[in-house]
């Protein structure tokens, strides 16, 4: 089983890392530090304002930027008859799930925590506050990966599946981003437990929940 | 090839609230190939899709011995990679394959987006990838939508072949199929 598992994480990060289906882990990196960069046009030149709602942003924005490639994670495969051909090899939607959220997160995780560093400065955090959103993206960007891949999974083949998706992630991410921001309150660190907790949660039922939705949109 | 077989017990299709066909029984042994022929609209997808257990019968069972092997109208290649790139993804998974490539007319077209292809030279190239999956039935949904006279003897020889070695072919198809010793069911019969 080693095998189709190798092969198929190679191609989803073909796909999603190296941007064969458009954009790759470019874009949601640019879009992340676009608002990054807006935030302090927004909110004008109050250093201390920024400082304190900075990290906020930054998490608004890296759920926003797990969003941006929802609509390609499962639908074009489900398209282009793939999941049907794997059914028929016995590889369970399962492990092509699994290997998808691993795929997806490794497309945006590291490189949003990375694009971080830099953002952290537009917004003008300091180094103690930015060692905690890194730490809380590092626990909360695994959840949003796989949120998004059970949305993506739920929302395949519907009419306007891609918007639908977006507004379905927003609500259900909710916990992740209420304790992953409020892990940067004064004494909130556990709020890091805590979204780590539930990213925990989310790759746990996502590879069930998604190969559900796959398997009933293909009948 | 491993011994295999496939056979239909009374099955009955529905879509949406509309029953296509029912009663549907046939059974295929090594060897042996069965056109599916009728009107469009009349079920001949839905029936392949039942036979490879991709959708739910809504009466009847499918017995399957031996692994499957679909073609239907989407070749399952990455459309933005180049055609060789994408076959070697399956080829990755079923194991290496030989002279498909050269046999399907194909050698040229390898560093060719997917995207850029014709109809008939999606369809070669699934059947390129049906080859190197070396299952043992063949559902082959309109095998020949697209293809030039070359291809489309091609496709015949093919399945040919596949039944002399002790393979199964059901082709689902409107257009006539030269096969010898091809059976035909006619979904006509048995519509609900």
């Amino acid at each position: 089983m080693s095998g189709p598992l190798f092969t198929l994480l190679r191609r989803d990060l073909g796909l999603l890392l190296l941007g064969g289906r458009r954009g790759g882990a470019t874009l949601p990196v640019l879009f992340f530090l676009a608002v990054a960069m807006l935030y302090p046009f927004a909110v004008g030149p109050d250093a201390p304002l920024l400082a304190r709602t900075g990290g906020g942003v930054i998490w608004v924005a890296a759920l926003l930027a797990a969003i941006l490639p929802l609509d390609r994670l499962i639908e074009p495969d489900l398209e282009q008859g793939m999941f049907d051909q794997w059914a028929l090899r016995g590889i369970a939607e399962e492990l092509i799930v699994a290997v998808r959220m691993l795929a997806h997160w490794l497309s945006f995780g590291p490189p949003l925590m990375l694009a971080a560093v830099p953002a952290s400065a537009l917004v003008g955090i300091d180094g103690a506050t930015l060692r905690i959103v890194e730490l809380g993206l590092l626990a909360g960007t695994p959840g949003l990966a796989a949120l998004s891949v059970m949305v993506a999974a739920l929302t395949a083949g519907l009419r306007g599946g891609a918007a639908l998706g977006g507004l379905l992630v927003i609500p259900l991410a909710i916990p992740l981003l209420v304790f992953g921001a409020g892990s940067l309150a004064i004494g909130g660190e556990s709020g890091l437990a805590l979204t780590a907790a539930f990213s925990l949660v989310l790759l746990a039922i996502t590879p069930f929940a998604a190969g559900a939705a796959i398997r009933s949109a293909r009948s | 090839m491993q011994d295999c077989r496939i056979a239909a017990n009374n099955l009955t299709c529905r879509r949406g609230d509309r029953l296509l066909f029912r009663g549907l029984s046939f059974a295929l042994s090594s060897g042996q190939a069965l056109q599916l022929v009728g009107a469009n609209g009349i079920g001949k997808s839905s029936l392949i899709r039942i036979l490879a257990g991709l959708a739910p019968a809504y009466a009847g069972t499918v017995e399957r011995a031996g692994t499957v092997g679909l073609v239907d109208e989407r070749p399952a290649l990455d459309p933005h990679q180049p055609l060789g790139e994408a076959l070697r993804f399956w080829q990755r998974i079923d194991g290496p394959a030989d002279n498909e490539l050269a046999q399907l007319g194909l050698s040229a077209l390898l560093d060719v987006p997917v995207r850029y292809l014709s109809t008939g030279q999606k369809k070669r190239a699934a059947l390129a990838r049906l080859l190197g999956q070396k299952a043992a039935v063949w559902l082959l949904d309109e095998p020949l939508n697209g293809l030039d006279t070359k291809g489309v003897a091609l496709v015949e020889q093919l399945a040919a072949e596949h039944c002399r070695v002790g393979g199964i072919c059901v082709i689902a198809s409107h257009q006539p199929f030269n096969l010898t010793g091809l059976n035909r069911l006619d979904l006509a019969g048995h519509i609900a």
